[in-house]
């Protein structure tokens, strides 16, 4: 008998190896008690969060709460069903409103998490003759939906515009073709150029689907996101979000102004064939994301922490993603996985918690940590941070 | 395979940039065993090989596609459409 397992034999060995050194396991953290959006108890040990995507802190919000407990008193705790047989309560109907308002558009369908969205909308578009051109940097969710859909895929370099133009024009101009963006690469935190990018992909006459997960409630006048921001909202023909970064719960989404829109919810499979979420959870979204129409100060407090955070890590002297801050993500740059998950480790003893990224996940083999800041981190809290990378950049020796 | 025209020699002419380690290349060197390319430097040849040939190969053909005489007769193939 061979053993299916076997092929991940390399990857085994290279954990193995990795633990054996005594480094604690960096995929393997529990989260003992959770005090706010920025703070929790890991191992016994106050820890700052700086890994999260709770980008705007919404999580301990009272009125997300309070919605969340109502709905769970009066609609129980699950819906047991699809969107398209018993799973529709109007909290679904109430947050699609929410989002319809929120982006100002004219659909919105919810489902039951930000993968599912991506998987479902690109597959359900994008069929075995249709091209998709995406960002070699794309999520998995998104490459997946290609995989689902059967469809052609051609990727280009990150952000470069002249290569996505060359590509669409090597297209069969008969051919259904859909442009996938992201609005924030969430591994480097870097901005994509969707002023140039959807000027070329409508020109050569494509469809534009733009994820903007990691942009939602911060970027943008209105914080509907990258789009928003460089003034091309308008011609994007789907907006991919997720609720579970700044609207912080669980479920994704997708709004559009496309007339036909509402026929996707009885084609689209990982809409229709997987339960619907929690009223709870509905209700915890549609708070928060009407919450986040207002979130102007907090906004602006988002951006601070991060310009301070960037500046610091910079004059510490570590390697960072980006020149200038572009995000609420900053990613700070490893030589390797050893240096990376000590560096991991040391930072956790110090109590802070970051992300450690590693291939497959990250763009050309790196090795990163990254930091998603929160609006709920405090100025002093940055100064913490700032401190805790100091000390422990010294230990490992990833700065001098 | 076609050996009649000079595509396979401009394709070889291309992985030279790439060629890091100096394999030697027949129609037969594979580009991830021998070649020991990453999915970065894929791209980036592949992305050459189309603006030389004004070709367009998908993801979908490229997972078809294992030694550097497959590449030739796919590029072949394109160009004729």
């Amino acid at each position: 008998m061979s053993d299916l397992l076997s092929k991940f034999d390399s990857l085994i060995e290279q954990r193995e190896k990795l633990l054996e050194s005594g480094v604690t396991d960096p995929f393997n953290l529990v989260m003992e008690r959770v005090e706010s959006p920025t703070v929790a108890i890991c191992n016994g040990k106050r820890t700052i969060l700086l890994g999260t995507y709770n980008y705007m802190g919404m999580t301990f919000d009272p009125d997300v709460i309070e919605a969340g407990k109502k709905a769970l008193e009066e609609f129980g705790s699950g819906t047991t069903g699809s969107r398209v047989l018993n799973g529709t309560y109007v909290g679904h109907r109430a947050v699609e409103d929410a989002l319809r308002e929120f982006y100002a558009m004219d659909h919105a369908m919810v489902f039951s998490t930000g993968y599912q969205a991506n998987l479902g909308i690109i597959s359900t578009l994008a069929g075995k003759d249709d091209y998709v051109v995406l960002d070699i940097d794309s999520h998995a969710s998104i490459y997946d939906g290609c995989a689902m859909g059967n469809a052609q895929i051609v990727p280009f370099r990150h952000n470069d515009v002249d290569a996505l133009e060359k590509r669409l024009n090597r297209i069969p101009s008969e051919a259904g073709k859909l442009v996938v963006l992201e609005g924030v690469y969430s591994m480097m935190g870097d901005v994509a150029p969707l002023k140039e990018m959807v000027a070329v992909s409508k020109a050569a006459g494509a469809m534009v689907l733009v994820d903007e997960a990691h942009s939602m409630g911060f970027i943008g006048e209105h914080g509907r996101g990258v789009a928003e921001a460089q003034g091309v909202i308008d011609d994007v023909d789907f907006i991919i979000g997720t609720f579970s970064k700044s609207v912080g719960t669980v479920g994704g989404f997708c709004v559009s102004n496309h007339p036909k829109f509402e026929i996707l919810r009885l084609v689209c499979r990982p809409y229709v064939f997987t339960a619907s979420l929690p009223p709870s959870v509905v209700a915890t979204a549609a708070t928060s994301v009407r919450k986040l129409m207002h979130g102007a100060d907090k906004r602006a407090h988002l951006w601070e922490n991060s310009k301070r955070l960037h500046g610091g890590l910079k004059k510490l002297g570590f390697t960072l993603g980006t020149d200038e801050p572009q995000s609420a993500i900053i990613a700070v740059i490893m030589p390797d996985l050893e240096t990376g998950a000590a560096m991991w480790e040391a930072l956790l003893k110090e109590g802070l918690y970051v992300n450690l990224a590693r291939p497959p996940a990250t763009p050309a083999g790196m090795t990163l940590l990254r930091c998603s800041l929160c609006a709920e981190h405090s100025t002093e809290q940055v100064g913490e941070i700032l401190n805790m990378f100091a000390a422990a950049g010294r230990a490992t020796g990833c700065i001098q | 395979m076609n050996q009649s025209d000079d595509t396979f020699a401009r394709v070889e002419a291309l992985i030279e940039p790439f060629n890091k380690k100096s394999v030697a290349i027949t129609p037969d060197t594979r580009f991830q065993q021998d070649l020991e390319w990453d999915s970065l430097t894929v791209l980036d040849f592949v992305a050459s090989i189309e603006d030389e040939f004004d070709i367009l190969i998908t993801m979908n053909m490229q997972a078809e596609i294992e030694t550097v005489g497959q590449l030739a007769d796919a590029v072949r193939e394109l160009s004729k459409r």
